[in-house]
């Protein structure tokens, strides 16, 4: 299979990581984009998770945008589906779809729903967006591989806020008793939830502890860092008899001074001007701020 | 007169149809959550141990991960008791399995009140709203060890979810190895002028107990098993209505939300009539024996009979 936007193998040991910077760039400036569009949104968990999924769409995954439903496809579950414009936009540069329909998230009609919908849009293989069940289906995706002896790998991206849910708990026993090492977990552990940080909410620490005591082989590392991000992926690739998590450190709204750490854009999007400020931050030109200013009311 | 003849509960039937298909469809897969004693998947287990997967107690997880197994082509048959499964899972059925729509059958064991000793936390009475409020699914509860058998295994190739009920009694008899079902078309198994009587699962055979009382005092009674609830056979259920004009409709499930809901909205609809219900009245009820409960909470062919008496009485002269 071929990845037309891939930079280089994944066996390859100059991976370009400054066009993935690029990469990473150009997926914060469209989440900007599509949430002030949207009027609506989660600007925050969408920004802390937007260096993991550049790593994993553009140096590891094994996927064919041209042919979504490929059996021998690597899987992808966002199940912190609330930071779904990242991913869109990981799937619209991988080419999926026309990156202009980027700009109709959360329109009536567009297949770039809320939450992520299987139905709707090519590549998403799971529905998502209730907090606790990616990794059960993930489960799923992973036994299928085991009965049909394929050699697909499946990656499941979960949040902090989401380690409150039981289900969690349950799939992480079942994963590491039937020693699942064909998928990956990344936690993207941004320290925050709706409500406020969860150390306030509900402390979920030790977080590591919790998955190695759950049977998971673990490695943390710093979420922004897309060295750390690639060699985490390589290392979970090989881990043997035993499910991989890679911990995510990251700052939920990364990229954009005014929105980082500030739990005010958990799930309330830019405004205009905070648009216009966000776009200049990351380096974007000018006619284009306002061809997008332009379009939010 | 309909002879009272106890063949094998529905779960055992549904144990012998996972072997056939278990032979027929190497993408059938079954999964249960600790209790395949008693759902009756332990057949297929020992039978085809590659492709059964005891997930533990964890009906969420369950359902999760059915829905992936789904989605990669496989056809999941997920089993508990209905209470546990429906209630635990319903929302893992709801955003995995129904808005997804991905092809996963559940069926539950332990449907009704006829669980018996085990008592009320154990018996399950919502199980019909809650899959009948899934968009996308087929909802099915065959009445007897044929009709179970053979709509378990059309089930594995029909398209999209799919909730099948069965219970742990033994179930009477009513038809045979030869009969034919097809998923959304009712049976009529008697026919009669002035009411219809309309079961599923073990109230069918009730209903024909009933048609019996009713026929001493001179009243001709219809009845129709009705083993899909969604979709519902509205051609032929429409017909009776205009025919008879009085429904009784008879489930062993709380009288919210079940058939007789759905048969309500069907003839309020499009050709109102009056129709009474046998059901649970709004409680949970307790241990006892299977019978003794069918009894003490109005679910037999004497509550039904008068029923019919009571909807006759309400049609407009």
């Amino acid at each position: 299979m071929t990845n037309q936007a891939q930079i280089s193998n994944p066996t390859d040991k100059k991976v370009n990581f400054e066009a993935l910077e690029k990469t990473a760039l150009t997926i914060r400036r469209d989440v900007i984009k599509m949430l002030g569009i949207a009027g609506s949104g989660h600007p925050g968990g969408s920004l802390s998770s937007t260096d993991i999924l550049t790593v994993l769409y553009f140096q590891i995954l094994n996927h064919d945008p041209k042919n979504p439903a490929s059996p021998d496809r690597d899987r992808v579950i966002f199940s912190k589906g609330h930071g779904c414009p990242a991913l869109y936009s990981a799937l619209a540069e991988s080419g999926y779809f026309d990156r202009k329909m980027l700009l109709t998230l959360r329109q009536l009609g567009s297949p770039l729903q809320g939450h992520p919908d299987r139905r709707r849009l090519p590549g998403i293989d799971a529905s998502t967006g209730s907090l606790g069940q990616g990794l059960s289906v993930a489960i799923g995706c992973a036994l299928a591989a085991r009965l049909d002896k394929k050699s697909y790998k499946t990656y499941t991206i979960i949040s902090d806020g989401e380690l409150n849910e039981g289900q969690i708990w349950e799939a992480a026993a079942f994963a590491s008793f039937r020693k699942l090492d064909n998928m990956v977990t990344i936690l993207d552990y941004n320290k925050y939830q709706l409500s406020g940080a969860t150390k306030d909410i509900l402390d979920m620490e030790p977080v590591v502890d919790k998955w190695k005591a759950f049977g998971f082989k673990t490695r943390e590392i710093d979420g922004h860092s897309l060295r750390e991000i690639y060699d985490a992926f390589v290392w979970a690739n090989g881990v043997k008899g035993a499910p991989a998590i890679i911990i995510a450190h990251t700052v939920k709204g990364k990229g954009v001074s005014f929105m980082e750490n500030d739990n005010n854009f958990h799930g309330v999007a830019n405004t205009k001007d905070e648009t216009a400020r966000a776009l200049r931050e990351l380096g974007e030109n000018e006619a284009e701020i306002q061809r997008i200013v332009g379009m939010i009311q | 007169m309909i002879e009272r003849k106890l063949g094998a509960a529905t779960r055992d039937a549904y144990g012998k149809a996972l072997l056939d298909l278990g032979k027929e469809n190497p993408q059938v897969l079954v999964l249960d959550a600790d209790l395949s004693k008693s759902t009756r998947t332990e057949a297929f287990g020992k039978a085809f141990p590659d492709r059964f997967i005891d997930i533990g107690i964890q009906e969420m997880n369950l359902v999760g991960i059915a829905s992936g197994l789904a989605s990669c082509g496989k056809i999941p048959f997920i089993s508990s008791f209905a209470c546990f499964l429906m209630c635990k899972g319903y929302e893992q059925l709801r955003v995995g399995v129904a808005f997804s729509e991905l092809g996963v059958k559940v069926v539950t064991s332990h449907g009704g009140i006829s669980v018996g000793e085990d008592g009320a936390s154990q018996q399950s009475v919502e199980d019909f709203a809650l899959a009948l409020t899934l968009p996308k699914f087929t909802v099915m509860v065959p009445s007897d060890e044929f009709s179970a058998k053979a709509l378990i295994k059309k089930s594995a190739t029909h398209p999209g979810p799919v909730y099948i009920r069965t219970g742990r009694s033994k179930a009477p008899i009513i038809y045979n190895a030869d009969t034919k079902f097809e998923i959304g078309k009712g049976i009529k198994l008697r026919d009669g002028k002035d009411v219809t009587l309309i079961g599923t699962g073990l109230m069918v055979f009730e209903a024909l107990e009933a048609a019996d009382i009713l026929k001493q005092k001179g009243i001709e009674a219809s009845v129709i098993d009705i083993h899909t609830l969604k979709p519902l056979d509205r051609e032929l259920l429409l017909a009776e209505a205009r025919k008879t004009k009085a429904f009784v409709v008879a489930e062993e499930h709380l009288v919210f939300g079940g058939l007789g809901s759905a048969v309500s909205q069907l003839v309020s609809q499009n050709f109102p009539i009056p129709v009474e219900f046998v059901g649970i009245e709004d409680t949970y009820a307790e241990s006892g024996k299977p019978e003794e409960l069918l009894e003490k909470y109005g679910l037999t062919s004497k509550h039904i009979a008068q029923a019919a008496e009571k909807a006759i009485s309400h049609k407009s002269k």
